[in-house]
């Protein structure tokens, strides 16, 4: 471990302790924008662990969150089950699923793997209503607890320490550079020994697993669970958005473009609700043709362009 | 019976949508995440038209075909070409392709929603026909028999023309045809305007007999993906195949068991295609 190693691991504790104190400070309305941006935060930067270095675009993340959320409301009101426990449940649900799916499709080609997990959140949110509707009887699930808003932030924000610090590990680890060669070249990675197959589907996995846990944590700010709406398939877009327009090349890229899109998007909801999905697509489109790489991305090009001019 | 002659019925038109997106990514190399939307624009000018007009669908096909095909030629050559040129391999372009792509679909879904942000109910030739002593939705017959001509015309170019041994050409060796003299940029531009007016027109003919709304495009993006991979990428006659059956599928489904579960279907069908035979059913594994 170098001392450059060391400083930036003393900088993000730093950084997620102050994150830690926003409850101190925040209160109502600026407290519900934390706890969604906390949320983001960490959806999108474990989502960036495995996208990132791969290319791979997972649209999965509705459907682990989503199971997670699920499972918590089902366990809770359904068996009567304690939420902590739920949680647990809830988490390893969602990791093996995506184990599951990465099996299935990692082996192949990106398309197949985008094209799976675009409907993935979709199919099983079918399936859970199919279910409900004819086995379960179609009652609300509810999740009572007497957890607060600043308790679940301070939940995410533990959650989001977990994520960096896997981040931080995978990046010097062998898995970490395995996943770049990847990136840069499938073909290569696999002629120099390394089991694609495998490396792809532990970090898939690992950000299923956080996804779901999310799913778990933040169902208790909703009280009231409906596959609906834990399933939309909009949050696995919001979460690409909020990651390409940051940048994946760094482990901190994800949150720079969280915050001012959650707050975007907090404006356009309040004041122009209709033209939610309309955003979406314009920001995609603007991702693609004017930050391919992401707001970082685009400000270190710039930075090396002023160095070479001014030497 | 029944199941069986609805499931084809179903699946022709499931075939011509899939034969527009295997135009485009076949030929194109594009991976059109938005033909979703081409289709439910087809749907949402069928029924603006009948309901201001009365005008029949069949007419309004043909009014929209060569409006998606300048539409879609118009996308190819000033979004996705600048994409093509920029990208150093494939892999690069599939990424940037699939974000654009859905960049323009979530737009479409935007601007659909604010013209028509209900059900694009409209009834057109529901009437009884008789099949075989059983009786089904005219409209469900016509459409078939349109998705029928329309995917022999394309065909026979495909097959007959010179224009369309080169589009096959493209399809095989993307560097290949440019060497011996074909004009790439233009024949994908082309193949690609012509996947998305042949999406249209299938989305015309599938809102005869299926209520759309504007947010229901993804659903048969999703449809017409499994289709291609389970037919084979560029395989016409696995795309049919395929198209056939998954409209069987579903429609026992539905009918079986519940009308919910018709994308579960799908996708148990899909995971089926991935763990067993994921070069498609007439493909040869790749060496």
């Amino acid at each position: 471990m170098t001392s450059g190693d060391v400083k930036q691991l003393v900088w993000g504790a730093i950084l997620l302790a102050l994150a830690a104190c926003v409850p101190l400070v925040a209160n109502g309305y600026w407290m519900s924008i934390a706890l969604t941006i906390a949320m983001f935060t960490v959806l999108s930067t474990s989502w960036a662990l495995f996208s990132g270095p791969t290319h791979y675009i997972s649209l999965a993340t509705a459907a682990f969150f989503g199971v997670g959320g699920f499972l918590v409301g089902t366990g809770m009101s359904d068996y009567n089950t304690d939420y902590w426990t739920m949680v647990v449940i809830a988490s390893l649900a969602g990791t093996v699923l995506a184990f599951l799916v990465g099996l299935a499709t990692l082996r192949l080609s990106g398309v197949y793997f985008v094209i799976f997990t675009l409907g993935l959140a979709e199919m099983i949110r079918t399936l859970v209503s199919w279910i409900q509707n004819n086995f379960t009887g179609s009652r609300g699930l509810y999740v009572l607890t007497d957890l607060g808003e600043a308790d679940i932030y301070i939940h995410l924000v533990l959650v989001a320490a977990l994520v960096y610090l896997a981040g931080w590990w995978i990046a010097r680890s062998r898995l970490g550079f395995a996943m770049r060669i990847i990136g840069n070249d499938e073909m290569v990675a696999r002629h120099v020994g390394i089991n694609t197959a495998f490396s792809k589907v532990i970090l898939f996995t690992f950000s299923g697993f956080v996804a779901s846990l999310v799913g778990a944590l933040i169902a208790p700010r909703y009280t009231y669970i409906e596959p609906n709406g834990v399933f939309s398939p909009e949050l696995s877009f919001i979460v690409v958005i909020m990651a390409l327009l940051g940048g994946t090349g760094r482990l901190w890229g994800p949150i720079v473009g969280v915050i001012p899109f959650a707050l975007l998007q907090e404006y356009i909801n309040a004041n122009y609700s209709n033209y939610s999905t309309l955003v979406l697509g314009i920001a995609f489109l603007v991702i693609v043709y004017f930050l391919p790489h992401g707001v970082l991305g685009r400000l270190e090009e710039t930075w090396a362009k002023r160095r070479r001019s001014t030497w | 019976m029944d199941i069986i002659i609805t499931g084809l019925l179903l699946g022709g038109t499931y075939a011509l949508i899939a034969f527009g997106l295997n135009l485009q990514y076949g030929v194109a190399r594009i991976m059109n995440l938005a033909n979703g939307e081409m289709i439910v624009l087809g749907a949402l000018a069928a029924f603006w038209i009948f309901v201001a007009d009365a005008i029949s669908p069949i007419l309004t096909m043909l009014i929209v075909a060569p409006l998606s095909f300048f539409g879609n030629w118009l996308i190819y050559r000033f979004l996705l070409r600048p994409l093509v040129r920029r990208a150093k391999n494939q892999g690069q372009l599939e990424v940037d392709s699939i974000l654009a792509t859905f960049g323009m679909a979530f737009a479409l879904v935007g601007i659909m929603v604010s013209i028509h942000g209900e059900y694009y109910t409209y009834s057109y030739l529901a009437e009884p026909f008789e099949i075989l002593g059983e009786t089904f939705a005219l409209n469900r017959i016509v459409a078939f028999c349109f998705a029928v001509l329309i995917g022999a015309a394309l065909w026979l170019w495909l097959y007959f023309t010179r224009t369309g041994m080169a589009v096959r050409a493209v399809s095989v060796s993307t560097e290949a045809s440019g060497l011996v003299g074909i004009n790439v940029p233009q024949l994908s531009a082309i193949a690609f305007a012509l996947g998305g007016a042949v999406t249209t027109m299938g989305g015309t003919l599938i809102s005869t007999f299926i209520t759309l709304d504007a947010s229901v495009g993804v659903v048969f993006t999703m449809k017409a993906l499994i289709i291609i991979i389970m037919g084979g990428v560029g395989d016409i006659r696995g795309a049919i195949v395929a198209a056939l059956i998954l409209g069987l599928v579903e429609t026992a489904v539905a009918r079986l068991i519940d009308p919910g579960l018709t994308l579960a279907a799908a996708y148990a069908i899909f995971v089926l295609i991935l763990l067993f035979r994921p070069q498609g059913l007439f493909g040869r594994k790749p060496s």
